[in-house]
């Protein structure tokens, strides 16, 4: 009764802003989506859309359309949105109809792009399955340490350090035992990270600063030193683990080829992302580990150990940006580079807030991020009048959006960043 | 039979104090035992070591008899003793099963989360002790006599036998304290012991089978609620006897020096906090603003010191409206303000205490020429006002963290008293003092009113309300829903206006004649 | 808590000047350095095969070897920094102008290098006196490069005297707008700026890639690089070639006068001091938080911006891609090296530049890469940031004084 009563107050003040806000962001996207992306094409040009990647066995007509006509829908579509949105509102599914502009807005945006021309929309969407896998797993990395209270900025340190150490050890021996060494030198990071934060209780941020710098630091003087040089080459020949076909399901025509042909870190991506929603919110331990996120006391006072959970999750996480990590060297490369992480652990990191410190949202924004990173390098092939950095710029872009509460504000763990003191007066 | 638990000569020292000294204490099965004692006496400190959380220098701990090793929370749940902390230990974010069963889950094979058996088991206990709680409901939706419900049903998940209570009654209506003590009553009829932690002697008396006394780390005396009084007690509690009775003129009032009208602030959760609350303050005067912690009262501070902006309604001081003001156009006014959270909000631990005596004043001259700090300024003046106030510091270079929480309190009062002030906001102003600085602040208020400044002093605590308010407006839910005049007002009305609820004429009527009363006689 | 039951013993003068000296933290400080030049040291002997070579021979010519290479290494690094001294004395006693400016060179280059770290190491220090943490230093030394660039070759005709504190003046305002933003974000919304500079700076890497390729791209030149800025924007060289030692350093000094002056001396420093102490109180005290941070985080940008640009005016004269290489993360080390203080931040600042010039001379003669500089500061200051480590190696005692303190939360939305 009572918060109905707050409720309706707060929509008095403030529902109405955001609700008029966002009907003006919905019809300002119309009124592009129209007078850019559909009227800056001749009355009669086509777009043509291949659907299936190359190098795919399988095949699957190309779409044509004509761009005009179906942006125009779009355009109205977008407008009657807008419409509903500033009269009446959407409420709760507000950010479910911001998401379906969104897919509109990138859609026409495409659409315009390969107009009087083609593009290969099953390459762009396989490609960006791929490049959202270490941001994905980058964000899943981020989870395990802040649900349970401790920043890891670190992510990028982490992966370097495991795509290093799975480069050597997996030319040393084979990729299994590579992976495997990666994963181990993520731990081992993660247990610096709790050491520095929990037992030390250094800010989580310059802890995290620290191995960044020191990974950095690391890998490149190992790597100049050693596997750069011609002489001990054959530490900088790991291999990469092959595409897998899955049967009968990579033989649907158009989703099958995108998502179902991959090598095995796609797979497991999916999987780990499955485990993790179960884990977190279904099991003994994700309660506790939550709890240990958001108020340490009182999962103290329930003989909960904080100290414990929370170095079991830091290394989780490190042994998840490890795996991450190997990703970069055993599943894409095929060799170490001098960072060749290339700031892809902030991105993570960045999706994982987008996500809402969420496994299934985390990937949804990764498969966001994903997508830009794969546009900006195909927008130089295009004929996009957009640059392709400006492109590459989006996800950067879209997370001080999203943190600056633009498109609604989630739950961040109560006690991140905070370390527990047992006693104290 | 030996008593269900004992506690022999427990001594915990932190650095600089002695928090604990060879303190002992023995609960009977089916008591309710108060431990009764000042802010800073030692009670949380003893209780957190009986749960686990401190671990003791000296003494040791007997459950049933037999000596216990209680080293961990989970050791203390073992032997069955739970704990109801001061400030919940609650997870707004879960649900009541989920905080409920929290190290102690129900889990299928595999380790996966048996919510619904965990419920029902919740809604069993709920129902046997007439807790009514949904254990389906988000613990931050709840209101906080629930939440102390959840806390209880935490203990009685865990099997416990033993219930420590720590200041329970402090968030709650008085009629929220009756229904808390009934619960009480229920829980020792079936066979649990309690341990009852509180400062209220009113409570003690009311709803306790025997009290021991606490102060400065050591046990004063144990007695029976039959053989004592609130005087008896406050004495044993403060070791000397206390002047309950504060001697004041009668208020000398002038102008009218700050105006409220149909004020509505939302607090950070964007809820309407406060709610069309219109009231005046003259000048020479104290409004005493009482209420339960959390209707509204904290916003309306942070509204009239420029540090929330109203969504609507207006507010002058000296008839210059200052509704949108900032706070330190309305420090500038001539008003003052002693913040509800001083170390949150009154003073930068981490300066010495000669900064902080300019925190608000540092750009004027002479404590600034331009832009340009006179550091030489600002330590004459802390020289003087740790002189005048008697702010007891090493020097005035050092560091305010380092200084006592009566000392702390002193450098804000000395701060704010220290400029010509027409108006003062003292929120809580002696929340967590030991009765020495209340006294004293005490006395700098009164001498402030009889100087001429215009006072809304803002407290939980009744006693100090009704002590020193000329007039009180007691707030519920955001709104004033009475004001009525300080010598009428007794803990009865004031409890009852305090629960939404307006007093019948005989109450009033009653008070009135109590009054004349007191004045014939 | 630990229990501390020493018996009592009257102590010698000796001992309480131990005593005193443990508890001061720059004992920590020049521990936690030494460390980790100890550390650095252990690392090249362990990734020199000769050691591992010497050890077939016998255990004490490996422990010999690997104490040559830790010691050729830091020989190296010391003659690469400061100059070889037999060097300097014959080319002095030779008196040839250009072998004595030769032999002068690694100290005035050391000095050259240290100065973007000067700005730097004030750029964050600024930040987090104002409780704030500027990860984006890195970015906002791009940008400032990129506008401090295109004033020194776009405006032309200008005497020097006012060309070059235009061209400054353009790199402060190019970092400023760069902290600007994340600053004004941080007061408005309360997003965290660790995470909005952090995509400030990969939107400065692609801003700045986009420039070099397109708008700023010298029109001559075959790869992205800008033209080569007017002569009159150049800063002035004490002396002649090889040495590059500019009138920046001297700039930097004065700034980092500036910002103690600035922080300690002024109202506004007690202000910014304030709000990084304790905003609830400062807001209390009817300060302006917002304009704090705002204010705060855009001086923070600009002295990054001045790093940039002084880099560019007096040093490189035009900007080619990937031109910092990471000035801006070793600068959050330095700050807090320098306990963000300014008079820290220089001595720091010296320090790592002294540092760094030497790696590039060592990587050159002992073959040891540069990044071994990274890891020596990676150590230092994870030594510095969690002083217990120190105080446990070397059996120090708690001290009395807290260690200052950074109150930075979380970043949830």
């Amino acid at each position: 009764m009572e918060n109905n009563h707050s409720n309706n107050i707060v929509e008095k003040y403030l529902g109405k802003t955001r609700r008029i806000v966002m009907g003006a962001i919905f019809l300002a996207i119309a009124l592009l989506v129209y007078f850019v992306f559909a009227k800056g094409n001749s009355a009669d040009s086509l777009t043509t859309f291949n659907m299936t990647p190359g190098g795919s066995s399988s095949s699957y007509p190309d779409w044509v359309f004509p761009t005009n006509s179906y942006l125009s829908f779009l355009a109205g579509v977008c407008l009657i949105l807008g419409a509903y949105q500033l009269v009446r509102g959407f409420g709760k599914l507000t950010n479910a109809f911001l998401a379906l502009i969104a897919v509109i807005f990138i859609f026409s945006f495409l659409s315009w792009a390969a107009s009087g021309g083609s593009m290969n929309l099953a390459g762009l969407l396989r490609i960006t399955i791929i490049r959202a896998v270490p941001l994905t797993l980058g964000g899943l990395s981020g989870i395990l340490c802040e649900r349970a209270g401790i920043i890891n900025i670190a992510i990028e340190g982490m992966m370097l350090t495991a795509a290093f150490v799975s480069t050597v050890v997996a030319s040393l021996s084979n990729l299994w035992v590579g992976m495997l060494s990666g994963i181990l030198a993520g731990a081992l990071m993660g247990w610096i990270l709790g050491v520095l934060s929990i037992k030390y209780k250094v800010n989580q941020v310059i802890a995290g600063t620290v191995i960044n710098i020191f990974a950095t630091g690391l890998t490149s003087f190992l790597s100049q030193k050693f596997i750069q040089k011609t002489d001990y080459q054959f530490l900088n020949e790991p291999g990469m683990f092959p595409q897998i076909e899955v049967p009968v399901l990579s033989k649907i025509p158009f989703i099958g080829p995108i998502l179902f042909n991959h090598n095995i870190y796609i797979f497991l991506t999916i999987f780990l992302v499955i485990i993790l929603s179960i884990a977190l919110f279904h099991t003994r331990w994700g309660l506790r580990m939550r709890s240990v996120g958001e108020h340490p006391k009182a999962a103290d006072t329930l003989g909960i150990n904080v100290i414990k959970t929370r170095y079991i999750s830091v290394i989780l996480g490190g042994m998840m940006a490890g795996f991450a990590g190997t990703y970069f060297t055993l599943g894409s490369s095929g060799r170490f580079d001098e960072l060749l992480t290339a700031g892809r652990g902030f991105i993570g990191l960045a999706a994982m807030i987008f996500g809402n410190y969420n496994p299934v949202g985390t990937i949804g924004a990764s498969i966001l991020f994903g997508f830009f990173d794969a546009l900006a390098v195909r927008a130089s092939i295009l004929n996009v009048p957009v640059p392709s950095e400006f492109l590459g710029m989006t996800p950067y872009l879209v997370t001080m959006i999203v943190l600056a509460g633009l498109v609604g504000k989630g739950h961040a763990p109560a006690a991140e960043g905070t370390p527990y003191e047992k006693e104290s007066l | 039979m030996a008593p269900i638990l004992e506690l022999r000569g427990i001594t915990k020292r932190f650095p600089g104090v002695l928090a604990n000294d060879h303190i002992n204490l023995t609960l009977e099965k089916g008591e309710i035992h108060a431990l009764l004692g000042e802010n800073g006496a030692g009670k949380t400190t003893l209780m957190n070591i009986l749960y686990g959380l401190y671990n003791q220098d000296e003494g040791e701990i007997l459950v049933n008899g037999q000596k216990a090793e209680i080293n961990e929370p989970t050791d203390a749940i073992r032997a069955g003793i739970g704990m109801v902390h001061q400030h919940f230990m609650l997870i707004p974010v879960f649900t009541v099963t989920e905080n409920v069963m929290l190290g102690e889950e129900f889990t299928k094979s595999g380790g996966f989360l048996d919510r619904a058996k965990a419920a029902n088991r919740v809604r069993e206990i709920s129902e046997k002790y007439k807790l009514n709680v949904d254990p389906n409901a988000y613990v931050g939706d709840l209101p906080v006599g629930t939440q102390q419900r959840v806390e209880i049903i935490k203990l009685l998940f865990r099997d416990a036998d033993v219930l420590i209570m720590d200041e329970p009654t402090a968030v709650l209506t008085p009629q929220e304290v009756e229904e808390l003590f009934k619960i009480m009553r229920f829980l020792v009829d079936q066979g649990k012991s309690i341990i009852f932690i509180t400062h209220k002697l009113g409570e003690v008396l009311e709803c306790s089978d025997r009290i021991t006394v606490i102060r400065g780390g050591k046990v004063i005396g144990t007695t029976l609620p039959k053989d004592a009084s609130t005087k008896k007690l406050a004495a044993m509690m403060v070791g000397r006897d206390v002047e309950l009775q504060i001697k004041k003129k009668k208020a000398q009032t002038g102008d009218v020096v700050l105006d409220v009208q149909d004020l509505e602030v939302l607090n950070p959760q964007n809820q309407i906090a406060v709610d069309g609350v219109s009231f005046q303050v003259k000048a020479g005067e104290v409004l005493g603003v009482a209420g339960v912690q959390g209707n509204g009262q904290t916003e309306l501070v942070r509204a009239l010191t420029g540090l929330l902006k109203p969504v609507d309604g207006k507010i002058s001081i000296l008839g210059q409206e200052t509704t949108n003001a900032t706070p330190r156009q309305i420090t500038e006014l001539g008003s003052a303000h002693i913040p509800e959270d001083r170390q949150k909000d009154g003073l930068v631990l981490s300066f010495p205490v000669a900064d902080n005596l300019v925190l608000n004043t540092y750009y004027q001259p002479p404590f600034a020429q331009g832009l340009i700090a006179q550091h030489d300024k600002v330590i004459e003046n802390s020289l003087n006002l740790v002189e005048k106030f008697d702010i007891r510091t090493p020097s005035v270079t050092t560091t305010v963290s380092a200084l006592s929480g009566g000392n702390q309190q002193k450098v804000i009062v000395a701060r704010e008293f220290s400029r010509p002030i027409k108006l003062l906001i003292a929120s809580q102003p002696t929340r967590g003092l030991d009765v020495g600085s209340i006294e004293y602040i005490h006395k700098r208020l009164i001498e402030k009113r009889d100087e001429g400044t215009a006072i809304v002093l803002v407290s939980t605590e009744l006693d100090e309300v009704i002590q020193l308010s000329d007039r009180i407006a007691v707030m519920y839910r955001g709104k004033i829903i009475d004001t009525i005049d300080g010598s009428l007002a007794n803990k009865e009305i004031l409890g009852l206006l305090m629960a939404g609820i307006h007093p019948d004429e005989d109450t009033y009527a009653r008070a009135k004649s109590k009054k004349e009363q007191i004045v014939l006689t | 808590m630990e229990k501390e039951n020493k018996p009592q013993k009257k102590p010698n003068s000796f001992e309480i000047f131990l005593e005193e000296i443990q508890h001061s933290s720059w004992i920590v400080t020049f521990l936690a350095i030494m460390t980790g030049i100890i550390l650095g040291g252990l690392l090249a002997a362990i990734t020199s095969l000769e050691m591992y070579a010497a050890f077939k021979v016998s255990f004490w010519d490996g422990i010999k070897t690997g104490l040559q290479v830790a010691w050729s290494t830091y020989s190296a690094l010391f003659t690469g920094s400061v100059g070889d001294f037999g060097k300097i004395k014959i080319a002095l006693a030779g008196g040839d102008a250009l072998e004595i400016r030769r032999a002068f060179f690694p100290f005035f280059e050391s000095l050259v290098q240290s100065t973007p770290y000067i700005f730097g190491g004030l750029a964050v220090a600024v930040g987090f006196r104002a409780g704030l943490f500027n990860i984006g230093v890195e970015g906002q030394i791009f940008i400032g490069a990129l506008t401090g660039t295109w004033a020194g070759y776009a405006i032309t005709g200008l005497p020097a005297i006012i060309h070059v504190p235009l061209a400054l003046l353009c790199g402060f305002l190019g970092g400023a707008l760069w902290g600007f933003i994340p600053g004004l974000l941080k007061a408005k919304t309360g997003a965290s700026e660790v995470i909005n500079t952090i995509m400030m700076n990969y939107i400065a890497f692609r801003f700045s890639e986009y420039m070099l390729r397109g708008p700023m791209k010298d029109p001559t030149e075959y790869t992205p690089k800008t033209p080569v800025i007017a002569d009159t924007a150049k800063l002035y060289h004490f002396f002649q070639d090889p040495i590059r030692f500019h009138l920046g350093f001297f700039i930097a000094l004065a700034v980092a006068a500036f910002i103690y002056w600035l922080l300690f001396k002024t109202t506004w420093g007690f202000e910014l001091r304030t709000v990084g102490a304790n905003s609830n109180a400062a807001r209390y005290a009817g300060m302006s938080n917002i304009m704090v941070t705002i204010l705060a985080m855009a001086l923070s940008g600009g002295l990054a911006g001045l790093a940039g640009a002084n880099e560019v005016l007096g040093v490189n004269f035009r900007l080619v891609p990937a031109f910092s290489s990471g000035y801006g993360f070793d600068s959050i080390a330095l700050a807090l090296l320098g306990k963000n203080h300014p008079v820290g931040v220089v001595l720091s600042a010296l320090l790592f530049g002294f540092l760094r010039s030497g790696a590039r001379q060592m990587q050159l003669k002992a073959g040891i890469p540069i990044d071994i500089i990274s890891i020596l500061q990676a150590l230092i200051l994870a030594f510095i940031a969690a002083p217990a480590i120190i105080r446990t190696i070397y059996r120090l005692k708690e001290s009395k004084i807290k260690e200052e303190e950074f109150t930075l939360s979380g970043w949830g939305g």
